[in-house]
């Protein structure tokens, strides 16, 4: 009598146990693609994005040294997260960068062994550039050579600079485990060949990887609008948009520049919530400027390809150059490049 | 009578009529010479347009159109506004998987003026299948070729036992029933 109670259980404890395993392998898989979705994929740009008011430097910021990121023609790279990287250790990584830079600058040439080709590298941290407090702070390389004079207290003369930073890039880097430190965007100054140097230096000391990071049109016509609403005290310099010509035996570029006030004022009726930014809104705003364009010229400018914009804030090139032109909205720009690391790097 | 119809001309015995809408004409040239060159047991008659309605005095000469092929170059924005322009033009009976999408340049990503959530939800306003392709790739494009060529086939009633209606189940997202 046990015996066929005891068959009869077992089945109908293995059925709601098989339901169960579906259902909870169910549950993880919708949940795996909703997280696909919520990221950006296969060219999708979100709907909108928040544009912080209060985006400015922290307090412990460096005014000299944040100054000397304006201006400057920066080229960006996306780097993957850092394999055991410490900030205690900075002095020690600027000796073996030190050494790398020197020998691999002597490759090839009879040199003495131990003789200084006068390469100094620093490292150092740059504070104020976070977006929140999860934000790992911003590391500053810089290979200065020493000046050859004789005279004491002679300044080195920087050659190259590259910084590493990113601002509010916990959004997209959940999950990342211990011993990684997540600085996703990377910035050059300089030389090619040192940029090479440094970025093989740290892609084998800390296991990452380092990748040019390009801007879609799409992304430069986010830039455009985003920027052109940014609030600015000083001189406004004019809105320059920059077009490629598609399908033509020599390359035509078409430039085209819009007063500041009249940037702003299209701006300010296209916008709606203050503070964010969706994509209808752009849309609509490099529609008016295509329509604009197209009843004075007869050129749809909507076939060309926008390779480059400028205005009173920063300009950016979609080869992935940026110039960040004023420091109140350094964080704003920076978080927007951040985000687009991020998303080519997933 | 601007609107493109799908039933009211008879059908060409053993034969099929493509019409491929969009604003590069060299991508239409290069996608309707990779057609021909398919091996087909058909003939197919490809019809090439800018934008529509088509115009109306060849509307006589012009036989019953089978599929309608929209492209849209995804570094253009141009190329969409001109597809959602002429969308208004077709007959709706045409919609019941006689019209398709075509997405070009996706081999560039970098490059991209159109933001995809745009194309999906063409796709999905209008239940039609949206294909993407590279066509300055020789593979890519000789593949898409062969897929239209199967498609224009099921639309022209060239195989029995599936219609063009069938087109609406491939696009169905398991996931979301």
């Amino acid at each position: 009598m046990g015996t066929p109670d005891s068959l009869g259980m077992t089945p109908l404890g293995r059925k709601t146990a098989e339901t169960g395993i579906n259902f909870t392998s169910t549950t993880r898989f919708s949940r795996g693609l909703t997280f696909i979705r919520t990221h950006t994929l296969f060219g999708q740009s979100p709907a909108r994005r928040i544009i912080p008011q209060t985006s400015l430097l922290q307090e412990n910021a460096d005014p000299q040294k944040i100054a000397f990121l304006l201006r400057k023609q920066w080229t960006l790279y996306s780097v993957t997260p850092m394999y055991k990287f410490s900030y205690g250790n900075l002095k020690e990584y600027s000796r073996l960068l030190s050494a790398f830079v020197a020998a691999e600058k002597q490759k090839g040439l009879a040199v003495e062994v131990g003789n200084d080709l006068g390469i100094k590298v620093t490292l150092s941290a740059l504070l104020g550039l976070k977006g929140t407090d999860q934000d790992q702070a911003a590391i500053l390389v810089q290979i200065a050579s020493r000046s050859q004079l004789p005279v004491e207290n002679a300044e080195d003369r920087v050659v190259w600079s590259g910084w590493f930073c990113c601002v509010s890039g916990d959004d997209f880097l959940e999950n990342v485990p211990e011993d990684f430190t997540c600085l996703s965007l990377f910035l050059a100054n300089g030389a090619e060949s040192y940029t090479t140097i440094v970025g093989t230096w740290f892609q084998k000391t800390f296991d990452c990887c380092f990748s040019r990071l390009t801007i879609s049109p799409l992304n430069l016509a986010w830039m455009a609008a985003m920027w052109t609403g940014c609030e600015v005290d000083s001189h406004m310099a004019a809105t320059e948009l920059v077009f490629s010509v598609p399908c033509l035996p020599q390359t035509l570029d078409i430039s085209y520049a819009i007063h500041p006030e009249d940037a702003k004022a299209l701006w300010d009726t296209v916008q709606k919530t203050p503070g964010e930014v969706t994509q209808e809104e752009v849309n609509l705003f490099m529609d008016c400027l295509y329509s604009h364009f197209h009843r004075h010229f007869k050129i749809h400018l909507s076939a060309t390809r926008l390779v480059k914009v400028s205005t009173s804030i920063a300009s950016a090139h979609c080869d992935g150059t940026i110039k960040i032109l004023h420091s109140k909205h350094l964080i704003g720009v920076l978080m927007l490049l951040t985000e687009l690391a991020i998303s080519q790097i997933q | 009578m601007s609107l493109v119809r799908p039933f009211d001309k008879l059908p060409t015995l053993n034969s099929a009529a493509l019409l491929l809408v969009g604003t590069d004409e060299k991508q239409q040239q290069q996608l309707a010479e990779a057609i021909l060159k398919e091996k087909k047991t058909f003939k197919i008659n490809i019809h090439v347009a800018t934008s529509l309605p088509l115009p109306a005095e060849r509307d006589h000469i012009r036989p019953r159109i089978d599929l309608i092929a929209f492209l849209i170059n995804i570094q253009s924005k141009y190329s969409l506004r001109n597809v959602e322009a002429s969308l208004p033009h077709v007959d709706a009976n045409f919609f019941l998987g006689k019209v398709c999408f075509l997405i070009t340049g996706v081999g560039r990503m970098n490059h991209c003026s159109v933001e995809m959530n745009a194309v999906r939800k063409l796709g999905n306003l209008y239940c039609s299948p949206v294909i993407f392709c590279e066509l300055d790739s020789e593979g890519i494009r000789v593949a898409t070729a062969q897929r239209l060529v199967r498609m224009l086939q099921i639309c022209a009633g060239h195989v029995p036992g599936i219609s063009a209606l069938f087109f609406s189940s491939l696009m169905k997202n398991s996931i979301d029933e």
